[in-house]
C-alpha cells in the first residue's frame, strides 16, 4: 500500500504496516540529553523507579547551552549530568564537541529509517540524514531513558517539493524562512514535512539540516528530506552501513502538497516577534542592528560560515558600533573554518569568535540583549525575549544576509554587497 | 476562577525566559512565569486560576519549564483555541490539564470560569464553552495522575503494541 515516508519508518520499526493517526509504542534507536532538560530527565526516570537506562550505547550526552558553565546551577547541572553519565556508562561528548543537534549528525548518529528523539525541539534537524527524529519533553524522555520506547502518534505528512535553482546568495534559510511565512507557525502543527524536488536534492548536507531544523517552526513533529546518494554519502562515511530507497509514494495520501520554486526567491528576514512573520530583506533593509549573531544548530556549520565570509570578501571591519558574533556549531566545524581561514578573516573584521555552544540563541548564557536593541541573528526563533530583554527585536536571516547586515551596521541585501 | 487571558502563538519563551532554564522547583519557576511579557501575572496569580489562550499555545522549545512554571503558580488547566504539539504533550505528562476549546477566543481576561469536565463544558461571562477531551492513550496518562505516576507501575512495555 502507497505510504508516506513517516508511515514507512513507523512501519519497518514495527514489521507491520501502520497509517498516520495510529499510535504506536516505537522503540527508538538513539535518544539525546544535553545540559538543560537533560537534568529533568533524568530526575524524572529515577522518579520512574528507573535503575539502569534502557542502553548506555543508544544514549547521547552534551552539552551546549550553557558551556563553558556560566553560573554555579549551570556548573551543577554539569556535575549531576556527568555522574549520570558514570554511573550509567553512557558516552557522554560533555563540552568538548559542540551543539547538540550538529554533534549528533556529524558523529552518525543519524541514518534514514531510524527513529531518534531527543529532549530538544530542533531534533527534527536529523530528518536530513532521512531519520524520524523529533523533540521531546523531559518527562516523556524519563519514560524512554528507562524503556527504550515511547508512544507516538504516527503523524498525516504535508508533501513538500521543491524546484528551481537557488540565485546568488540566496540559499537553504531564505527557502525555509519563505516556508514558514507560508505555512505560518502552527501549519504544520502534529504533521511530518516531507522535503522533496530538485532544488532539495541539489542542496549540500549543511542546506539540509538547516531546513529540517526549523520544521518545528512550523508546529512539524518531524522534517525529513527525502533520502538520495547525497544522504548515504554522508552516512556512511560514518557508520557502516548499506543504502536501500526510503521515499515517500506519490500515490500515498497526505495532508496536503505543496510546491515551491527557489529561482525567483530573494533573501528573506522573519521580523519580530514570531518566526512566521517573513518578508523580503527589502522590505526591513537599513534597520539599524546592534549585534549579528552567525551560528546555532541552524546555521552554524561550515558552509554557513564560508557564505559569511565570502559576503565580507576583502573588507577591512564590519560596522562600527556591531558586536559580531561568532560561533561555529561545533569543534569539526571550527576547526574547518580555521584551516580555511574564515576565523582569521571575522577576527580581523572585528568579529568575536566563541568556542562551540548555542551562545546567544537561546538568551540564556552570553550575548543577551539590552531593552530597545536590535539584532539580526541566523538562528530560529525571534521570540520576544528569547536573547534577552523582552523589549529587544530579534531579527532571523542567512549568514550571507546576516554578514551583508555585519558590514553595514544595518539590515541589508546581500545581493547588493 | 479567574481567567488569564493570553492571544496567539504564545511561546515558551514568554511563559519561561531561557535564562531561568537552570530552576527546576515549579514553585521557583513560577516566580519567573511570564517575566517579562506579563510581569504582574507572577505576583497576583492564584491556586486555581486557569490559563486561556488563543491558537499554538506553548510554541517553540520543548522545555518543561513552562507548564511546570504554571502548575507551581497553581495553575492546573490551561485553555486554548489550539496547542503547540511538544507543550500539550508535556503539560499532559506533569499533570497539567490541556483543554482545545473553539471559542476560548471569546473568554476574556479576569472573567470568572468553571470547568466541568465529566460534562465537556466551560462557562464563562455567562457562557457556555464545549471542550475537547484528551484524547484516546493521552487519557490513560491523564488518569494515572501523568506519565511518572503511569511509568512507575511498569515493569516493561509491550513495543509495537497498538493503543
Ligand atoms: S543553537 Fe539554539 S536552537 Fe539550537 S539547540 Fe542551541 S539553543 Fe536550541
Amino acid at each position: 500500500m502507497a505510504a508516506t515516508i513517516a508511515e514507512k519508518i513507523f512501519s519497518q520499526t514495527c514489521g507491520r504496516a501502520v497509517h498516520a493517526g495510529d499510535v504506536v509504542m516505537a522503540p527508538v534507536d538513539a535518544a539525546m540529553v544535553h545540559d538543560i532538560t537533560g537534568p529533568l530527565a533524568v530526575r524524572v526516570f529515577r522518579d520512574m523507579g528507573g535503575e539502569q537506562v534502557f542502553d548506555p550505547e543508544r544514549i547521547i550526552m552534551l552539552f551546549d547551552h550553557q558551556v563553558p558553565a556560566d553560573s554555579i546551577p549551570a556548573a551543577e547541572n554539569h556535575v549531576f549530568m556527568r555522574r549520570f553519565a558514570e554511573e550509567q556508562g553512557i558516552h557522554n561528548y560533555d563540552l568538548h564537541e559542540g551543539v547538540c543537534h550538529q554533534v549528533v549528525m556529524e558523529k552518525g548518529w543519524a541514518a534514514p529509517g531510524e527513529i531518534i528523539v531527543g529532549v530538544d525541539s530542533h531534533t527534527c534537524t536529523y530528518g536530513a540524514a532521512g531519520a524520524f527524529a523529533t523533540g521531546i519533553g523531559s518527562t516523556d524522555m524519563g519514560f524512554v531513558l528507562k524503556f527504550g520506547a515511547l508512544y507516538f502518534r504516527v503523524p498525516e505528512s504535508i508533501r513538500i517539493e521543491v524546484e528551481g535553482t537557488f540565485p546568488r546568495r540566496v540559499g537553504a534559510k531564505d527557502l525555509i524562512l519563505s516556508l514558514a511565512g507560508d505555512i505560518g507557525a502552527d501549519g504544520a502543527t502534529y504533521r511530518a514535512l516531507e522535503f522533496d524536488g530538485p532544488a532539495m536534492h541539489s542542496m549540500d548536507m549543511a542546506g539540509r539540516m538547516t531546513c529540517a531544523n526549523m520544521a518545528i517552526e512550523m508546529g512539524a513533529k518531524a522534517g525529513i528530506v527525502q533520502p538520495d546518494a547525497t544522504t548515504w554519502d554522508y552516512v556512511t562515511a560514518r557508520r557502516d552501513l548499506e543504502p536501500f530507497d526510503l521515499a515517500g509514494d506519490s500515490d500515498a495520501t497526505y495532508a496536503e502538497r505543496r510546491r515551491y520554486s527557489v529561482s525567483d526567491l530573494a533573501p528573506q528576514v522573519a521580523v519580530p516577534h514570531n518566526v512566521d512573520n517573513v518578508v523580503s530583506v527589502d522590505e526591513v533593509a537599513g534597520t539599524k542592528v546592534d549585534q549579528v549573531f552567525i551560528g546555532s544548530c541552524t546555521n552554524g556549520r561550515y558552509e554557513d560560515l564560508a557564505d559569511a565570509a565570502e559576503v565580507l570578501g576583502d573588507a577591512d571591519s564590519f560596522a562600527a558600533g556591531v558586536r559580531v558574533i561568532i560561533i561555529p556549531a561545533s569543534r569539526t566545524e571550527y576547526l574547518k573554518a580555521l584551516r580555511a581561514g574564515l576565523i582569521e578573516r571575522f577576527v580581523e573584521a572585528g568579529a568575536l569568535v566563541e568556542a562551540p555552544c548555542c551562545g546567544p540563541c537561546m538568551g540564556g548564557a552570553f550575548g543577551l540583549l539590552a531593552p530597545g536593541e536590535v539584532s539580526l541573528s541566523t538562528s530560529n526563533r525571534n521570540f520576544r525575549g528569547r536573547q534577552g530583554s523582552a523589549q529587544a527585536s530579534v531579527y532571523l536571516s542567512s549568514p550571507a544576509t546576516a554578514a551583508a547586515s555585519a558590514l553595514y551596521g544595518e539590515i541589508t541585501d546581500p545581493r547588493e554587497v | 476562577m479567574r481567567v488569564w487571558k493570553f492571544g496567539d502563538d504564545i511561546d515558551t519563551d514568554a511563559i519561561i525566559p531561557g535564562r531561568f532554564l537552570t530552576i527546576y522547583d515549579p514553585a521557583e519557576l513560577a516566580k519567573h512565569a511570564f517575566e517579562g511579557t506579563r510581569d504582574e501575572f507572577a505576583g497576583s496569580v492564584r491556586e486555581g486560576d486557569i490559563v486561556v489562550a488563543g491558537a499554538n499555545f506553548g510554541c517553540g522549545s520543548s522545555r518543561e519549564h513552562a507548564p511546570l512554571a504554571l502548575l507551581g503558580a497553581g495553575i492546573r488547566v490551561v485553555i486554548a483555541e489550539s496547542f503547540a504539539r511538544i507543550f500539550y504533550r508535556n503539560a499532559v505528562n506533569t499533570g497539567l490539564l490541556p483543554l482545545v476549546c473553539a471559542g476560548a477566543g471569546e473568554i476574556r481576561d479576569g472573567d470568572t470560569i468553571t470547568v466541568d469536565l465529566d460534562a465537556g463544558f466551560i462557562e464563562a461571562s455567562g457562557k457556555r464553552f464545549a471542550v475537547e477531551a484528551v484524547p484516546g492513550f493521552l487519557k490513560t496518562i491523564v488518569e494515572a495522575g501523568g506519565l511518572v505516576a503511569y511509568a512507575r507501575d511498569l515493569d516493561e512495555v509491550e513495543i509495537c503494541n497498538m493503543q
